[in-house]
């Protein structure tokens, strides 16, 4: 190999590998249910009472509430941590930002409650403010950590109880029709499904002309409007609500795809 | 017979894949981060009138920070950068340097005052404050991303054909601490 074409080669490897150092963010757990109890804080009675918590706030609204422990913010300030944490877990729905995180972090004595776009104004900055305060706090400087952690979110499951906003309501109504996530396979799936109809039905259709092959007007059109990932509006949205994917259980929660804008409010004790 | 439809495809891919539509679509992007820039900044001035006259209930007297504060609030609404004054870096730093005057000017009044912190309608304004100035630091965060994605778009292959043949596009400006010790953040502590 001649040495240009090293050079170049290690180049393009150069460039490949640029977006990926560019990207600093800090390690996460995985998100294996509504509740994270990654810092081993919490007792499996009460790990169970928020999950379901949890689940009845989604059933209800399609609001997702997830309760996070974190061992290690690794030196990052809760606020920045919180939201990159919820952009990477995607709680709430897709089209709603409708997602909501109760963040403990024991090691560095900080708590917050982390509000997605479009609850910020039911979950208000100053009224995550007075949960934290008045709620969550005064039991944790009795050292009862749990107790602090279930009345938290049993107030802030009180709140989302409040009316769906426009863009709730229009992802509950998109959610009733789906059933299960999109994945990238997915995506793939629709890509050759679609080549398939291209290949078969718009080609022959275009040169076939000449040779005498017509179609009528009226017979192909509906076939390929109404292919996969059409109908269904192709979003990212993965709660099946109404169905019977995620039950009660813990085992198949994963988030909607939400985004979050740094609403909420922090505390420490 | 062929030709005639293929020739179009064959025309139109190496279009979009110099930037045809990448470009205007990165450009889009930064636009609309820098709208959500501009929100959040548009929400602090709307806090502080508030928060002034809760000050003002509280103090009985209007003082030069209190004055200061509405001032610098005046000053930074004033100016505002369109979407397409995105690449003029002076408008863009004029911008901020008028946005981190409202900043320390708030500082100002929470070091004045530090015995507000009994005040419960203070304290609400605080935890509004707080999420607004954490909002900001976040959508300049994201406006950042959006600025970098399509600075490296326009100055890389292949987009770069597309952005200087059909677009002229010219490198946006990121958003740059520029007051000194802005790198500090402010902090709105009133317990010190």
């Amino acid at each position: 190999m001649p040495r240009w074409l090293r050079a170049l080669w290690l180049l393009l490897c150069a460039i490949v590998a640029l977006p990926a150092l560019a990207q600093s963010e800090p390690a996460f757990p995985p998100l294996s249910g509504r509740v994270v109890d990654a810092a081993k804080i919490l007792s499996p009675k009460q790990v169970q009472q928020l999950t379901q918590l949890s689940a009845d706030a989604e059933k209800a609204s399609t609001r997702q509430l997830v309760v996070a422990t974190i061992p290690d913010l690794q030196g990052y300030a809760i606020e920045d941590y919180g939201y990159r944490l919820g952009r990477a877990w995607g709680i709430g729905q897709k089209d709603a930002n409708n997602g909501i995180i109760l963040i403990v972090a024991p090691k560095e004595r900080k708590v917050r409650i982390e509000v997605g776009y479009g609850l910020e104004p039911i979950m208000t900055d100053a009224l995550a403010s007075v949960i934290i305060n008045q709620t969550i706090l005064p039991r944790f400087r009795d050292g009862d950590m749990g107790g602090g952690i279930v009345a938290g979110a049993q107030a802030i499951a009180d709140q989302l109880k409040a009316p769906l906003e426009a863009a709730e309501q229009r992802a509950q109504a998109a959610g009733a029709t789906r059933t299960k996530k999109q994945d990238s396979v997915g995506d793939w799936m629709v890509a050759a499904f679609w080549i398939i109809v291209v290949i078969v039905i718009v080609l022959p259709m275009m040169f076939g002309r000449g040779r005498g092959r017509r179609f009528g007007g009226g017979g192909v059109p509906p076939v390929i409007i109404w292919g996969p990932g059409w109908g269904s509006g192709g979003g990212g949205g993965g709660w099946g609500s109404g169905g019977s994917s995620w039950g009660g259980g813990n085992d198949s929660f994963s988030g909607g795809g939400g985004s979050f804008g740094g609403g909420g409010a922090s505390g420490d004790w | 017979m062929i030709r005639r439809y293929v020739a179009p495809v064959m025309l139109a891919l190496p279009l979009a894949a110099c930037g045809l539509n990448s470009v205007p679509t990165a450009e889009e992007t930064a636009k609309a981060r820098w709208a959500d820039v501009q929100n959040e900044y548009q929400r602090r001035a709307d806090l502080i009138p508030n928060l002034v006259s809760t000050v003002k209930g509280y103090a009985k007297q209007e003082s030069s920070v209190l004055i200061g504060v509405t001032q610098a609030r005046a000053d930074a609404n004033r100016i505002v950068v369109s979407g397409d004054e995105l690449s003029n870096p002076a408008k863009v730093q004029q911008f901020e340097r008028a946005q981190n005057a409202v900043t320390l000017s708030l500082q100002r009044l929470q070091e004045a005052y530090p015995d507000l912190k009994s005040n419960q309608n203070f304290l609400s304004l605080q935890s509004q404050l707080e999420g607004t100035e954490n909002r900001i630091t976040i959508a300049r965060r994201d406006y950042n991303q959006a600025v970098q994605d399509y600075n490296t778009r326009i100055r890389t292959f292949p987009d770069a054909i597309g952005a200087k043949v059909f677009y002229g596009a010219k490198p946006l400006v990121p958003f740059q601490a520029t007051t000194p010790g802005a790198e500090t953040a402010p902090t709105v502590n009133f317990n010190s």
